[in-house]
């Protein structure tokens, strides 16, 4: 596989780590009332769908930066790459 | 019809006109006792088990695709009970136990081979870890003997044992484990089970489960509505796919891992061999072929193939412990799909639907447990209890902090 990185440009698949679901991006609040079940839901309990999946690719091999990548897990095909930043940014994460 | 030398005989002096074909092709009927979604190893082994031993009886089992064609046809085969853990190793000796009478119980050739495994030991802390395994295994009624270097070079003197990087300090060896040939025992089971009356219903696809007030009625197929007072999930890397059809999230990613084949070859390896510095394991069919595998790719997948970094890292491993395989060519390879569990090992329970079960998370290490996983899993269809070998193989287990991670690495799905 090919990832098409925002930065870098298509870079070899085995240059990343694969860090899972791209919803890990979005950890619970630990003061939430209910953050033992939020928790227990985010560490362990995943969609895994087949067909388009959002997940997280870490540039071990590279400059490092972590990636979300929008790929078919029926046919491996890459529809969209992001830097992860952007995206959490973009839902409100790292303020 | 049971198979016997004599029948052999008899056949082959009549042209091989009396066979008959294993088992039935089913139609579905309106109703059943219990439901098994998919006709693997397991789905196949627990129909049979719930008949025979359970004494249950109207029991079908769904397959999507034919018998044979889904894991219980993709992986290298190996048989083995080298666990550590209290909630693994019963289990997986039992299963072994299971093995050793297997092709009496079903009349069935299964080419049970106990031709032996052998974990390598590279480091001194390697070492401590599998001789607190092997003591592990012996505590719980397993057999296992730790082979010192000179005792491994004895018995597979093509092994590089003088590595400059990855020397062979020793070995946990399982005599008892070895190899089954995998068709055969899916063949056997479904042919034991149709013989005790349980319909296979293949190119039967489940596309969704009735379920009112908490209770299943029964599931929507490519072939009709069928109703069941019992409905039990086993379908490994699709688990995810089924049960989201019951409104259920897993602790399960589907990863595909890789087999390999190289050409037929004159007897070479005597037994199982894994290489402990890389992730590598090796056995040679009965064909000749050298069947080898490593880890799996590491991304969700539900391809059924692979990418060609796992394939050079798994040949770079073997390379490695073995230098004469790169004389040997690379037949063929293939892609299974794993249900991949957060701490490595299975689960076989209820669910909160009442008359919903589940067996799956079995990560790549499902073949070897193909025989208790269905003894266990009819054991709880027909008592609601579980099995006392499987009572650690509960869902809840990652919420109340009881996971079974056999190395210890804290919840990840890329165990095995």
């Amino acid at each position: 596989m090919i990832i098409n990185h925002p930065i870098l440009g298509p870079r070899d698949a085995a240059e990343f780590v694969y860090k899972g679901d791209a919803a890990l991006i979005n950890r619970p609040d630990w003061q939430a009332a209910d953050a033992l079940d939020q928790f227990i839901e985010y560490g362990y309990l995943r969609d895994n769908p087949a067909g388009t999946h959002r997940e997280l690719w870490f540039h071990e091999q590279g400059d490092r930066s972590w990636l979300v990548v929008t790929r078919d897990t029926v046919t491996h095909e890459i529809t969209n790459v992001e830097l992860a930043r952007d995206v959490a940014r973009k839902e409100g994460r790292s303020k | 019809m049971s198979y016997s030398g004599f029948r052999v005989i008899k056949e082959a002096l009549t042209g091989h006109r009396g066979w008959g074909p294993a088992w039935r092709d089913a139609a579905p009927k309106e109703h059943y006792d219990y439901i098994i979604i998919g006709g693997g190893g397991h789905g196949l082994a627990t129909a049979y088990y719930l008949a025979k031993i359970y004494k249950q009886a109207r029991i079908a089992v769904l397959e999507r695709g034919w018998i044979g064609g889904g894991n219980v046809g993709r992986n290298t085969t190996i048989i083995r009970s080298n666990y550590l853990l209290d909630g693994n190793e019963p289990f997986y000796e039992f299963s072994l136990k299971l093995w050793e009478g297997l092709e009496q119980d079903l009349n069935y050739n299964a080419m049970v081979s106990q031709r032996g495994i052998l974990n390598l030991v590279h480091t001194d802390a390697q070492r401590d870890a599998f001789l607190r395994r092997g003591n592990g295994m012996i505590l719980n009624g397993a057999d296992a003997e730790y082979l010192t270097t000179e005792q491994i070079k004895a018995r597979y003197p093509f092994l590089n044992t003088e590595n400059a990087r990855f020397p062979i300090k020793g070995g946990l060896a399982q005599h008892r484990g070895g190899t089954v040939r995998h068709d055969a025992v899916a063949w056997g089971y479904a042919r034991g089970a149709d013989r005790l009356g349980v319909d296979i219903i293949q190119n039967c696809n489940v596309t969704g489960m009735r379920i009112e007030n908490g209770k299943i009625l029964g599931v929507e197929t490519s072939r009709g509505y069928i109703g069941a007072t019992k409905v039990a999930s086993c379908v490994a890397g699709s688990s995810s796919q089924v049960m989201n059809m019951a409104g259920m999230r897993l602790p399960i990613e589907s990863h595909v891992l890789q087999a390999f084949v190289s050409e037929g070859l004159k007897p070479l390896i005597p037994g199982v061999i894994t290489f402990g510095a890389g992730h590598f394991y090796c056995s040679q069919s009965d064909k000749g072929g050298l069947v080898f595998g490593g880890d799996i790719d590491g991304y969700n997948s539900y391809a059924q193939r692979g990418n060609l970094p796992v394939i050079e890292d798994v040949c770079e491993g073997g390379m490695a412990i073995f230098p004469n395989l790169g004389r040997a060519r690379l037949l063929r390879s293939w892609g299974g799909i794993m249900d991949m569990s957060m701490d490595g090992s299975p689960i076989i329970d209820r669910t909160h639907i009442d008359g919903l079960y589940f067996n799956g998370g079995w990560c790549y290490g499902g073949f070897k447990a193909t025989p208790a996983s269905g003894y266990v899993y009819a054991h709880l269809l027909a008592t609601d209890t579980p099995h006392p070998t499987a009572t650690a193989y509960r869902f809840d287990r990652f919420a109340t902090g009881n996971m079974i991670d056999e190395k210890g690495m804290g919840n990840q799905p890329n165990l095995h």
